[in-house]
């Protein structure tokens, strides 16, 4: 058991964010945390930017972060992961899915969205541990790419001390039933994207 | 056991169990899943009422059946529902009604951020505040008691933070409160009920003493209470704020108050006795920190934490260490050093309302417009909305714009949901006071901003039984409306020619754009294909705002994953050279 974990979890709408907010807080509670989460709903669900913030802790009062504070950011969108520089510290520890989703000023080409490296930079600097994770890339493989969501937990996952038949058991209550297998299946993917396993 | 359950998930539960038997409300973020979750308990009759103001006449008549009543609504909800809250004070109730108000510090949804804890001052009703997520279920019950004890309606208030923020409750269904199975009657009590000036003027002297009683059990009431600590600062807080003091002033004395009007006049004396520093962290409006100042105590508020946006734990401490009442400094953060384009929100691909605010632009139509998805018109590059700002408002603005002789393409426009709510009203004006406007309803058969709630022209029930399903048309028809035309709003050309007729017909006109949301139909065509070689890159296709259409080098892509197939960018392209697969 840690003291605290603070997760955030930054997407677009329709990206399985709040689904993967949803799997990593019942998570928290199954093993042993006082938990928390907040997100935003209403107009970002026309495809703007959305987040969810999860926390665990042996107490937890506030449902939102502190800037400063974040253990884990989960990056689902690139854009959208470097939008939460602030929350970072030099131990915060940021993934983030290979995935480009762009916003309207970019398809219009008014303004351009930022290179890869500058992204990388721009939170690896801020943080203890950087790593892209090409959750994208393996939901196509599995034959969908709502399932980097999970993807990105099971790289998550593999962190955390909590058993995988802890959050095997949650997405199994949690997805539509005849997804449970696809989404375990995607779980264990991204489990063993940690390097070395 | 417990349950992480959202503030809005955990209204629904209390109600539940508070043997609540009727819950209305209309839909509005953040409020929303308070009533949609009342359905899921069939011991509720659940409503989605037209408006606001009909959901707490729903729930006023419930509990004047003496029965206990729910009714929901977002902070601008209350602007609605105050004529029918205000005459609901006087009259009282007999069974509990209990309003929940949900304000949107921070806007995240909303056209302002009002502080409806005013309401409860204003309307002379008692109102509590819950912190999370148990105490929303639990508050319910005691709103609902108090309701029946003091004759009130009883208000509770939650903001998006605590309505959307998912957090443990105990589910215990053992203490449930089951109601009567006698058949409910309706008491007659002629001066307790009909407010004419004679009753009234007798009416408002029971108001006034409900309220010194009401403020006498301020000081008593469990849900107020002071947690010790350290006596150097004493923080007067409530609701989701209480959190956030926790966290970055953990060992401070916090009078926490779960009931936020009437407030308690000697607990607060005495507290500012214990400690050395008053200091009153609320959110919005300084509605505590202004009753404690009259009392003559000097404070710590207004000047320190602002009256505008959302707070969060860092905000709070930022400023309170800016004050020097933290000593130790906030951790130093920073933006990303590089551009970060914005991302706002955008009609979905293949939403109907796409097709129809691309020919009012190739109108240059200005488009006194209202509240919904549709409002998403008003962003670049369609930017063909002009004004919006409440339920109901864009008949009412086109008819005295026109009536200042401003004629030159304007057009009302609003949605359907929005329509039943407020815009029949300004319709009937506009028929009644010889008005000539062009009113747009965008009929998308659905209430789809707050969620793909039904309405009157659905079809269907929130306890998904099968409505009469109100057709616009007749409606607009019966009303008195002689130029009414449907047009389908990929149809540009025709949209076009009919909103034109319709302005330079010099008599009223409504266009209905009819085309079903198709986040609800889950509708998708084949994906269009760009021919390469024809393409110019002219720009025409990015005008329409569709976010699957890429702007490259030499030409414009269709991204295949968020395209939905509706032809649009088909349509517009000047040169052909977009095409639908069959084309091909």
């Amino acid at each position: 058991m840690y003291n605290k974990i603070d997760f955030i979890i930054a997407g677009v709408g329709g990206q399985g964010t709040i689904l993967a907010s949803d799997i990593l807080v019942e998570v928290g509670l199954h093993a042993g945390y006082d938990v928390k989460k907040s997100e935003v709903h209403g107009m970002s669900q026309r495809g703007g930017g959305v987040e969810s913030q999860v926390r665990w802790g042996e107490r937890v009062y506030s449902p939102l972060i502190e800037k400063g504070k974040a253990d884990y950011l989960l990056g689902f969108e690139m854009l959208e992961a470097a939008r939460w520089t602030e929350y970072l510290n030099p131990s915060s520890v940021v993934y983030v899915n290979r995935h480009k989703m762009y916003p309207p000023s970019v398809t219009t080409g008014q303004a351009e969205y930022p290179a890869e490296t500058a992204i990388e930079h721009e939170l690896s600097s801020r943080a203890g541990r950087y790593e892209w994770v090409d959750a994208m890339a393996a939901a196509k493989e599995l034959g969908n790419p709502a399932l980097a969501g999970v993807i990105m937990l099971g790289r998550l996952s593999a962190d955390l001390d909590v058993e995988p038949e802890t959050w095997l058991k949650v997405i199994a209550e949690l997805v539509p039933a005849k997804l449970v297998e696809l989404n375990k299946k995607a779980f264990i993917t991204g489990r063993k994207m940690k390097k070395g396993v | 056991m417990k349950k992480l359950l959202t503030g809005n998930e955990a209204f629904a539960y209390g109600a539940y169990l508070a043997g609540v038997q009727l819950a209305a409300a209309y839909p509005g973020t953040p409020s929303t899943e308070i009533v949609k979750n009342c359905a899921t308990y069939d011991t509720i009759f659940a409503e989605w009422s037209p408006n606001e103001k009909v959901s707490l006449d729903v729930a006023t008549g419930a509990a004047y059946a003496g029965r206990r009543a729910l009714c929901a609504m977002k902070h601008v909800g209350m602007n609605v529902a105050a004529d029918s809250l205000f005459s609901a004070s006087y009259t009282g109730v007999k069974g509990g009604l209990v309003i929940i108000n949900a304000d949107d510090p921070g806007m995240h949804s909303s056209q302002n951020e009002q502080d409806n804890r005013n309401y409860a001052k204003f309307a002379r009703v008692p109102m509590l505040e819950p912190a999370d997520s148990e105490e929303a279920k639990n508050f319910v019950g005691i709103a609902l008691e108090m309701s029946e004890q003091y004759d009130t309606p009883v208000i509770i208030r939650t903001t998006t933070r605590l309505s959307h923020s998912r957090t443990l409750v105990e589910m215990d269904d053992s203490k449930r409160v089951i109601p009567s199975a006698e058949t409910p009657a309706y008491e007659r009590n002629i001066p307790k009920y009909v407010m004419v000036p004679a009753n009234a003027r007798r009416r408002h002297p029971v108001v006034e003493e409900r309220l010194q009683k009401l403020a006498a059990l301020a000081e008593t009431i469990e849900i107020n209470k002071i947690e010790p600590g350290d006596d150097e600062i004493g923080i007067i807080t409530s609701g989701v704020i209480y959190q956030y003091a926790k966290e970055v002033f953990p060992t401070a004395t916090i009078l926490k108050l779960g009931m936020v009007w009437p407030l308690p006049k000697q607990m607060i004396l005495d507290f500012a006795k214990r400690v050395k520093k008053l200091v009153i962290i609320e959110e919005l409006d300084p509605i505590f920190e202004d009753f404690i100042r009259l009392l003559g105590l000097p404070c710590v508020g207004k000047e320190v934490y602002p009256i505008e946006g959302e707070f969060n734990p860092s905000l709070i401490r930022e400023v309170s260490y800016k004050a020097g009442l933290l000593k130790e400094q906030p951790p130093t953060v920073s933006t990303a050093d590089i551009e970060l384009p914005i991302r706002p929100p955008m009609l979905c691909p293949g939403c109907g309302h796409r097709g129809l605010f691309y020919a009012l632009k190739r109108l240059d139509a200005t488009v006194f417009g209202d509240i919904g998805c549709y409002t998403l018109g008003a962003s670049p590059p369609l930017a063909a909305m002009h004004t919006t700002t409440c339920m109901g408002a864009g008949f009412g603005v086109v008819h005295g714009v026109d009536k200042m002789g401003v004629t030159d393409r304007t057009v009302g426009l609003l949605g359907d949901s929005t329509f039943f709510h407020s815009g029949i009203h300004p319709m009937i004006d506009i028929l009644y006071n010889s008005g000539t406007s062009t009113l747009v309803i965008t009929d998308n058969r659905t209430t789809a901003m707050t969620g793909h709630q039904d309405n009157p022209g659905s079809g269907k029930t929130l306890l998904g039984e099968p409505a009469e399903r109100m057709d616009i048309e007749t409606v607009v028809r019966g009303l008195g409306a002689k130029r009414v035309d449907v047009v389908n709003p990929y149809e540009v050309d025709q949209v076009m020619k009919v909103v034109k007729e319709g302005i330079e017909s010099g008599e009223p006109s409504v266009v209905i754009a009819r085309y079903p949301c198709v986040l609800q139909t889950k509708e998708k065509h084949p994906v269009p294909t760009v021919d390469t070689e024809t393409c110019n890159n002219c720009g025409t296709c990015l005008k329409i705002g569709c976010p699957p259409i890429v702007k490259g080098e030499n030409h414009v892509a269709i991204d295949n994953i968020l395209c939905n197939g509706c032809g649009l960018c088909v349509t517009v392209c000047p040169f052909n050279a977009i095409k639908k697969p069959e084309e091909q």
